[in-house]
């Protein structure tokens, strides 16, 4: 496939705007039963609305994908079928949750639904926040099986792809995280920067998985059965069209074999190990700047890991256009 | 229920594109606005189409076979291009099982041709909106045309009659018996999306005579006068057939 700029930044910007706010929930939740100290209203605004302010722009990037922008708001029809169309509407609603969550923090409106001393205080933000914990999984569900769900993209078509997904999303979240609270609640760097490192080993078992099975995978079709004719030697001569087409340019992204490989070993770098690097450095200096970096790394290895799984996923149509 | 599609046959096939430029004309003419192209006249032009022909090279030289193979949207009986659709623009018609796309309603998010195996779909580049082959459904139910005419545009081009339209589930049409004789086949089987259009395979008429065929062992009518002669050390075909 051709990888799309508009895709790529989409995914990562809301997958880390996801993380993010799970790294909220999951502080509130720990300072619920009193293992961390709360952090003020404020902390959880000002980290909420930098949340927010990622999914939108994953959102302004997936406009650059539609060919009729104006359009996009008939794309929530289909939501009974279509992964697409689930995922457009969960990604305002868990907007809204987000942006509630933090306003309410921020106003420090937080009253006991449930009576005094009934645990979890401050129920309202808590309530809020699980539907938001909720609508985030869901968003990473709808985000992986968009790709997931097309059988014929056998690169894609794993459990591993939506899993995939959300710990990239969650582990970018939690990296971003250990930087924002640097600054603002120091005593809880330690908390993020260890769930951040853990979240990134994880992906890296299921992303390794992934390019595992991918490396070995057996593609179903093949140019005879795409023909119907059986024969083990068949070749293109010509594909209808001299100047490229549209299915010359969406499914194939033009570059070497190797300028894959290397991708592939430039995201393994910057996605699990020197970001992991940096979060101990980071951590063991007390060093807002290398826990910066760690986020920037990882970030971009992010982007460059995108590329990978677009590029890598072979189109079965693709077999119709062998030769000019 | 009505399904409609077409049944090319690749052993009639010669790749004259005749089907492509009729397809083109038809279609980029229609109510729908025109098909774009760009940089017709320029190195490298290129444009949508709903249907082009490939041709592909079966063998090792020099016992190689030219197969010229038309392809456009198959409108699958289970078309995975459809439920992935976000906004409903893409849809399978239940009166005759066209697939088509709402061109008012298409957001060009491209998804579709993702989930279609066989790079059935183009986005017209200038509407952006998807578009792909709608069995020319604009002119199969114009009754201001005369009977025969009211066929797709590339069938009326075929200059061999290459492609045949009609109602696949219909067990008595001709595309239907053409399937059913002349092992009529579906593309990509193994993605289970039941392509309504079919592909009909080459052959090779060729006929084996047996030396023992070209004499008569038996003339009841004695039409011919004498039985004819025959060499007594030869095997017959009533000697082999006669258990
Ligand atoms: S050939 Fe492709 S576009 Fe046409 S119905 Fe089948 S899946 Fe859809
Ligand atoms: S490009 Fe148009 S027809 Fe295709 S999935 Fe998107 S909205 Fe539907």
């Amino acid at each position: 496939m051709h990888p799309a700029f508009s895709v790529i930044f989409l995914t990562t910007l809301i997958g880390a705007g996801q993380g993010l706010f799970l790294a909220l929930m999951t502080v509130q939740a720990y300072a619920d039963i009193g293992a961390l100290p709360l952090p003020a209203g404020s902390y959880f605004g000002a980290n909420s609305m930098i949340a927010l302010a990622l999914l939108v722009a994953g959102l302004v990037a997936s406009f650059f994908h539609l060919g009729r922008p104006e359009r996009a708001w008939r794309s929530a029809a289909m939501w009974r079928t279509s992964w697409l169309s689930r995922e457009v509407i969960v990604l305002p609603i868990f907007m809204g949750l987000v942006f509630v969550y933090g306003l309410l923090h921020y106003l420090g409106y937080n009253p006991n639904l449930f009576g005094e001393n009934a645990p979890p205080q401050g129920e309202l933000t808590y309530l809020v926040g699980l539907l938001g914990v909720i609508a985030a999984f869901a968003l990473f569900i709808c985000t992986g099986m968009i790709y997931g769900c097309l059988k014929f993209l056998q690169e894609w078509s794993t459990p591993l792809t939506p899993i995939n997904y959300t710990l990239f999303g969650i582990a970018s979240g939690f990296t971003l995280a250990t930087v924002l609270t640097a600054g603002m609640a120091p005593e809880l760097v330690k908390f993020y920067g260890g769930w951040a490192i853990a979240f990134t080993v994880l992906a890296f078992f299921t992303r390794g998985a992934s390019l595992i099975r991918n490396q070995r995978i057996k593609h179903r079709s093949t140019l005879a059965s795409a023909i119907g004719v059986r024969h083990a030697q068949i070749q293109q001569k010509a594909q209808g069209a001299m100047g490229g087409s549209f299915n010359t340019r969406e499914y194939f992204h033009g570059k070497t074999a190797a300028f894959l490989k290397s991708i592939k070993w430039v995201f393994l770098v910057l996605v699990f190990p020197l970001p992991i690097l940096l979060l101990v450095l980071g951590l063991q200096n007390d060093s807002g700047a290398l826990l910066g970096l760690a986020f920037v790394t990882q970030y971009v290895g992010l982007l460059a890991e995108r590329w990978f799984f677009f590029a890598q996923a072979k189109h079965p149509q693709n077999l119709y256009y062998q030769t000019i | 229920m009505t399904q409609l599609a077409l049944v090319i046959d690749l052993n009639v096939c010669v790749g004259c594109h005749a089907c492509v430029t009729n397809c083109k004309q038809w279609n980029t003419s229609g109510s729908a606005g025109p098909l774009v192209d760009e940089r017709p006249y320029g190195k490298d032009p290129t444009g949508t189409f709903f249907n082009r022909v490939q041709t592909f090279e079966v063998g090792e030289f020099p016992h190689t076979e030219t197969v010229h193979f038309p392809k456009s949207c198959l409108h699958c009986e289970d078309p995975p291009c459809v439920p992935v659709c976000p906004t409903g623009a893409s849809y399978k018609r239940k009166e005759d099982g066209i697939v088509l796309v709402d061109y008012d309603k298409c957001i060009g998010c491209k998804y579709c041709t993702w989930a279609c195996p066989y790079g059935a779909r183009e986005i017209d580049e200038k509407q952006q909106v998807m578009k792909k082959c709608t069995l020319c459904v604009d002119r199969i139910y114009d009754e201001t045309l005369p009977e025969a005419e009211r066929k797709p545009a590339c069938v009326l081009a075929c200059p061999t009659s290459a492609r045949l339209f009609g109602d696949v589930h219909d067990p008595e049409s001709e595309v239907s018996a053409a399937i059913r004789e002349q092992g009529g086949y579906p593309l990509m089987p193994e993605w289970g999306t039941q392509p309504s259009n079919h592909y009909l395979p080459r052959r090779k008429t060729k006929m084996k005579i047996h030396k023992d065929e070209l004499v008569r062992t038996d003339n009841p009518l004695k039409k011919e006068g004498h039985l004819p002669k025959v060499d007594e050390n030869e095997n017959f075909l009533e000697d082999t057939a006669s258990w």
